[in-house]
């Protein structure tokens, strides 16, 4: 059944004057896998950042449903990393970090969190890395910690901004696959300025830019892209899986 | 050679000195280096001395009137740039020049001669008191408790602050504790190696724990060793040889860093050969 796990009621944000989210009407249900698309500076990041409230809406309403009031919240990967990876820190504290949110101040991590952790690293194939530094891991490797901090805390909505960054392709089937599975357990919204990135598992759409258009299932023109200032051609051959959104 | 009451008391000094000197600056030393505020804690150091020169001028202890001025004139420019209002390596700059003016100003102010000035600068054992010592005793008991108790959530903030952002309220309280916990640990540790050089107090120990390891709480560990070894040895070098202590223990530790790097460099060596 369809739960309401978030809800968006007219959000607007502005960084000073510059208006950069309007009118933003948006529901998550449990089970959602949402594609935000839109081009750079269209606001992507900052609904993401709304919705984890690291800044606070200008005007509007952001309402968690039950779920994500009781459990143990959102799980979020950030576009870039924002930590310094020559930070003294190993992949397995900075995984365990994923499950702060449900710790008071006074955080001991449990022998069932320390598995718990391994747990992780090793369905993400890091297991000979969990006592390795951030500084000695490639681009694809930390973003794979990264999920790993996300996922660890079992949360029910899992927000992804530019996954595809940073994947490496030998990875980059693997990590979707891991995502439609944990889109079984919990709702992902996956942000991409890169459309041609986007998994074929996304059920829906929301564009992103100043306004959001929310598309619940899957058709695009390239008039469309065109419409929101990101003139992108895909060149494609063979029987590549694609998603057209309808006309707005 | 028997041990006069007056050489007894010295080495009991310079030792109990040395451990709390070296549990602080090894705590706190691992934070600033992990953080990259070596900039900012030097620039704390310095400005420290415009509270040492008031404190001349009106009479009080002069360490109380630096650790005022360290802890306000750090919690400034944690104010500042956590507001993003301002340059933060501009305002450090600005601030570690503008405190030793101060501390010039009002020290030239003050009537008469201020016999251990020098010690402030430099560092000396000689005018280290029962005081200072045990309040660097307080200070490494309050640093112990704060980390060992708070250990992740510092970490976790120190590593990636917009993360801890998205499940904790108390990041800028958590920031704010810390820094007033840095400025405190370098002003009561400029009265064993001054101002001059208490920053290398704090920064050279973990970089030679780096040599060896990359996981913070042995970093903290092998810090507080390394800084007590480069301590102790400074401190009975300076004693045997006339010269003050703040210069002969920066001088011990940096032998000892380039000893740990030539080691390590070998072991590298050794083992791509092998």
């Amino acid at each position: 059944m369809a739960e309401c796990l978030l809800e968006l009621n007219s959000v607007s944000f502005a960084y000073g004057s510059s208006i950069v989210l309007q009118d933003i009407d948006l529901k998550v249900f449990n089970n959602d896998f949402i594609g935000v698309i839109g081009p750079n500076g269209g606001g992507k990041t900052t609904l993401l950042k709304l919705i984890l409230g690291l800044v606070k809406p200008l005007k509007g309403k952001i309402i968690p449903g039950k779920a994500l009031q009781e459990g143990s919240g959102i799980g979020y990967l950030p576009q870039i990393t924002t930590g310094d990876n020559n930070f003294p820190v190993t992949v397995k504290d900075v995984v365990l970090s994923g499950l702060m949110m449900r710790k008071g101040l006074i955080s001991m991590m449990t022998a069932a969190d320390r598995n718990k952790a391994s747990q992780v690293i090793d369905e993400l194939g890091l297991n000979d890395l969990s006592g390795s530094s951030l500084n000695e891991l490639s681009g694809g490797q930390l973003q794979r910690v990264f999920l790993g901090r996300a996922v660890i805390g079992d949360p029910r909505l899992l927000l992804l901004d530019e996954p595809g960054n940073f994947v490496d392709s030998s990875f980059e089937s693997d990590f979707y696959e891991k995502l439609r599975l944990l889109n079984k357990r919990m709702a992902i919204m996956m942000v991409s300025h890169d459309v041609g990135t986007i998994s074929s598992h996304i059920k829906s759409f929301a564009c992103v830019n100043r306004m959001l258009h929310y598309h619940p299932s899957s058709e695009i023109t390239n008039e469309d892209l065109l419409a929101y200032g990101c003139p992108i051609q895909l060149i494609t051959h063979g029987e590549v899986p694609h998603t057209v959104l309808k006309k707005h | 050679m028997e041990v006069s009451i007056f050489q007894y008391e010295f080495i009991l000094k310079g030792l109990l000195g040395a451990v709390f000197a070296s549990i602080t600056a090894g705590i706190i030393g691992t934070y600033i280096v992990s953080k990259r505020m070596v900039f900012l804690s030097g620039g704390i150091a310095h400005a420290s001395f415009g509270g040492i020169g008031i404190g001349y001028f009106a009479g009080i202890s002069p360490v109380l009137g630096a650790a005022v001025f360290s802890i306000l004139s750090a919690l400034g420019i944690e104010f500042l740039s956590v507001r993003q209002k301002i340059r933060e390596d501009s305002a450090i700059g600005i601030l570690w020049a503008f405190g030793m003016a101060i501390g010039i100003i009002f020290i030239y102010l003050t009537p008469g001669y201020t016999p251990d000035l020098m010690s402030y600068l430099f560092g000396s054992i000689l005018t280290v008191s029962y005081w200072d010592i045990s309040a660097l005793a307080i200070m490494s008991v309050l640093l112990i408790l704060y980390f060992g108790v708070f250990y992740r959530t510092i970490l976790y903030i120190s590593y990636d602050e917009q993360y801890a952002r998205t499940y904790s309220p108390y990041v800028n309280i958590f920031k704010y504790i810390t820094t007033a916990l840095i400025a405190l640990t370098i002003v009561l540790n400029i009265r064993m190696a001054g101002v001059v050089l208490v920053i290398s107090l704090l920064t050279i120990p973990p970089n030679i724990a780096m040599i060896f390891t990359r996981v913070y709480k042995r970093i903290v560990v092998a810090s507080v060793l390394t800084g007590f070894a480069g301590t102790s040895l400074g401190y009975a070098i300076s004693y045997k040889a006339g010269i003050p202590a703040g210069a002969s223990i920066i001088f011990t530790l940096v032998v000892i860093w380039i000893i740990a790097k030539s080691i390590n460099r070998l072991a590298v060596a050794m083992k791509t050969a092998g």
